[in-house]
């Protein structure tokens, strides 16, 4: 047995004495280090989850949305301007390059029914650009056609949670379906997509050319919103300034605070994605990090204990030729090892949260090995840092009065 | 620092006394006033000594202890322990000559609870300096001192399972692992019943018969009659320093008692010679020790 076995042991031996103790002193740092690993591996996911979404929207794509007016000092809600018309589409799609695919859109919830079944889902209307933008191919059948959206044709294109609850395993290609009364032939189903960022399932939708959802549906003249994507991610900051240019131009808009249009860009949707985990990253490491000083005050605490009730001992170990650092050792050595035990139980727990969230969510957690090196290199320093003062106090007692102490 | 041991001790005259003190003081300040616990002593102890320190409490034989322990300095003066001055060496090289050169023996025994009686006899030797000892070897001189006091049989006894005569035979194993140039026992059997007590001073007087030098420090004057010397302390200062005439022989009963001891049984006093001569049940023959 060396030097340091022996420390080593006599450490483990002394915590070993009182379980209970050393496991209530260790819960600080149990739950510290839980909180970064879990944090770590949840973060990561969430984030990993909501750009994955995110992407899943399309590529490189804008959105323009009406925005609030302001009549006589009262201010409307989101999108209860009509402003935005289809003039404006067409000057987007003749006077910005950058832009090249666009669609106008509009949506409406309705019942739909084929034979016995119905189902209540949101109709989408959207133009022959629609699946460019998004992504989105078709998996069987086709999109409907230029002239089918110009002459607002009763067809439409369903999504499959739809496919699913109106035909089961029957082919919907070629079949009419009714919407609000109005029959509309099924000419495409659209791939799987899954759920999006706010949990909605992507799927869950029936795509329906804009100018039928319009007349036919809604019954208005307002363009619900326009979709465009630009070629590549770089241009799209551009295509967004110049969209913005065009349409202050347009509706006379002198300070940008009268702006009666809204602009979201997937970049900065995704740049919202990771600031708020971001932001949720910064409150669980500041739980980590009171968690941890609280664990560390917890241990720093016990070892004072300890040494008062060791005073016998180390003035023994002394009187038989331990040095003052050879005492130093030992202690610190015990409020690390104390450390260090919880910092363990700590990451397990940790990886234990972060499987539990990863099924309840769904979310892909992958145990990171730094995010564990990290909470045992901290769990290891809030030991030294801690034991370090009540193992100085020992290594200075004087072993006269040490030998004396009741 | 190593090295400077050994030429120490490579200079040590074995004729030379193993304790060598001139005119040691040391004095207490407590406010304005000074108490000198130890008023200008002198005191030679020869190798192979067996001599016990006299006095009421107050007398100075603690602080006396103390020093002679290395555990404090002297205010003034010299102290010499087996060729090495102790009077100025700092905290680490005095834990260094106590584990070398000092086996001690307390009167509350103050072994380490929950730990064996093994373990607590082997602890010197991993504060030793001599760290070329393997597991095994340090394991085997702490058995050889175990059954030295014949305790190797209860070797892996907490000091909770053992009777206080036991916890300071162990103590007395402990002291003499590192084959120390002095045994310095403070009351050893401040805490024991007088059989018991006997028991332990025979061990004590076992040792010294194989030529260990033993100091014992003691209040009570049929105790420092088994010693071979006395010097009586009062108020700082060496009042009497004589050899024992008579000097007491202790039987050492048997070792292997097993069970708490009898609570005080009167035993009749042995006779100063005689019955006493016969061997103590302790293992004969050489110091036991590598």
């Amino acid at each position: 047995m060396t030097k340091a076995q022996n420390i080593l042991k006599v450490a483990v031996t002394a915590l070993g004495r009182n379980k209970l103790r050393s496991l209530l002193t260790t819960l600080g740092i149990i739950i510290g280090v839980a909180c970064v690993v879990a944090t770590i591996g949840i973060g990561d996911g969430a984030r990993i989850q909501a750009e994955d979404q995110l992407r899943s929207l399309g590529t490189n794509f804008l959105m323009i949305y009406p925005g609030s007016i302001t009549s006589g000092g009262a201010r409307a809600g989101f999108g209860a301007s009509s402003k935005l018309s289809y003039e404006d589409l067409d000057a987007i799609r003749r006077e910005i390059q950058d832009v090249t695919y666009i669609s106008a859109t509009n949506r409406t919830t309705q019942q739909v029914i084929y034979g016995n079944q119905n189902w209540s889902t949101s109709i989408q209307g959207a133009e022959t650009d629609w699946p460019l933008i998004r992504s989105w191919n078709i998996e069987r059948g086709q999109f409907f056609t230029d002239q089918d959206a110009r002459s607002a044709n009763k067809v439409c294109v369903l999504g499959t949670t739809v496919v699913q609850n109106l035909f089961g395993s029957e082919d919907p290609i070629g079949k009419i379906i009714r919407i609000k009364n109005l029959p509309f032939k099924v000419v495409g189903v659209l791939e799987s997509k899954g759920g999006s960022t706010m949990g909605q399932d992507q799927d869950d939708t029936v795509i329906a050319p804009y100018e039928t959802v319009r007349k036919k549906l809604l019954g208005t003249t307002a363009v619900g919103g326009i979709l465009a994507s630009a070629a590549s991610n770089d241009m799209v900051q551009r295509a967004s300034d110049e969209i913005t240019a065009l349409l202050r131009q347009r509706h006379r808009i002198a300070k940008p605070s009268d702006d009666d249009f809204i602009i979201r860009t997937q970049t900065e949707m995704l740049q919202q994605a990771e600031d708020q985990s971001r932001t949720m990253s910064y409150l669980l490491w500041s739980i980590a990090g009171v968690s941890l000083l609280v664990g560390g005050i917890g241990i720093m605490n016990i070892m004072l204990v300890s040494v008062t009730e060791r005073t016998r001992e180390i003035g023994v170990r002394m009187a038989i030729g331990a040095k003052g650092k050879d005492i130093r050792a030992q202690f610190l050595v015990e409020a690390v090892a104390l450390s260090i035990a919880g910092g363990t139980l700590g990451i397990f727990f940790g990886l234990g949260i972060q499987k539990g969230v990863a099924r309840f969510a769904g979310w892909p957690v992958a145990v990171q090995p730094q995010a564990i090196a990290l909470a045992f290199a901290f769990s290891a320093l809030v030991g030294i840092a801690f034991g370090f003062y009540p193992a100085l106090k020992a290594s200075q007692l004087d072993p006269i009065e040490a030998l004396r102490y009741e | 620092m190593a090295r400077a041991r050994k030429s120490a001790e490579a200079t040590v005259d074995p004729s030379l006394p193993v304790i060598r003190i001139r005119d040691l003081y040391r004095i207490y300040r407590m406010g304005g006033s000074e108490v000198r616990a130890l008023d200008g002593i002198s005191l030679d102890v020869h190798r192979g000594e067996f001599v016990a320190i006299m006095g009421p409490s107050g007398s100075g034989k603690s602080t006396l202890m103390n020093i002679v322990g290395c555990l404090d300095r002297p205010t003034a003066g010299s102290y010499v322990l087996d060729g090495v001055e102790i009077s100025n060496l700092d905290r680490d090289r005095r834990a260094e000559i106590r584990n070398d050169k000092i086996g001690f023996v307390f009167q509350n025994f103050n072994l380490l609870a929950r730990t064996n009686a093994l373990e607590n006899v082997e602890l010197p030797l991993l504060y030793s300096a001599k760290t070329d000892l393997t597991d095994a070897e340090r394991r085997a001189r702490a058995r050889r001192c175990l059954d030295r006091v014949g305790l190797a049989e209860r070797w892996d006894h907490t000091s909770a399972q053992l009777s206080g005569g036991q916890q300071q035979r162990v103590a007395i194993a402990r002291s003499l692992v590192n084959d120390p140039a002095i045994l310095l026992a403070d009351e050893p059997t401040g805490n024991l019943d007088s059989r018991t007590s006997e028991e332990v001073i025979a061990i004590f007087q076992a040792l010294n018969d194989e030529g260990r030098t033993v100091v014992l420090i003691t209040h009570d004057t049929d105790i420092a009659q088994f010693a071979q010397r006395v010097v009586a302390f009062r108020d700082g200062k060496i009042i009497s320093d004589h050899q024992v005439a008579d000097r007491r022989r202790a039987v050492a009963g048997s070792f292997e008692d097993a069970g708490p001891p009898a609570p005080e049984s009167p035993r009749p006093p042995q006779p100063p010679h005689g019955a006493a001569v016969e061997e103590p049940a302790v293992a004969a023959g050489g110091r036991g020790l590598p």
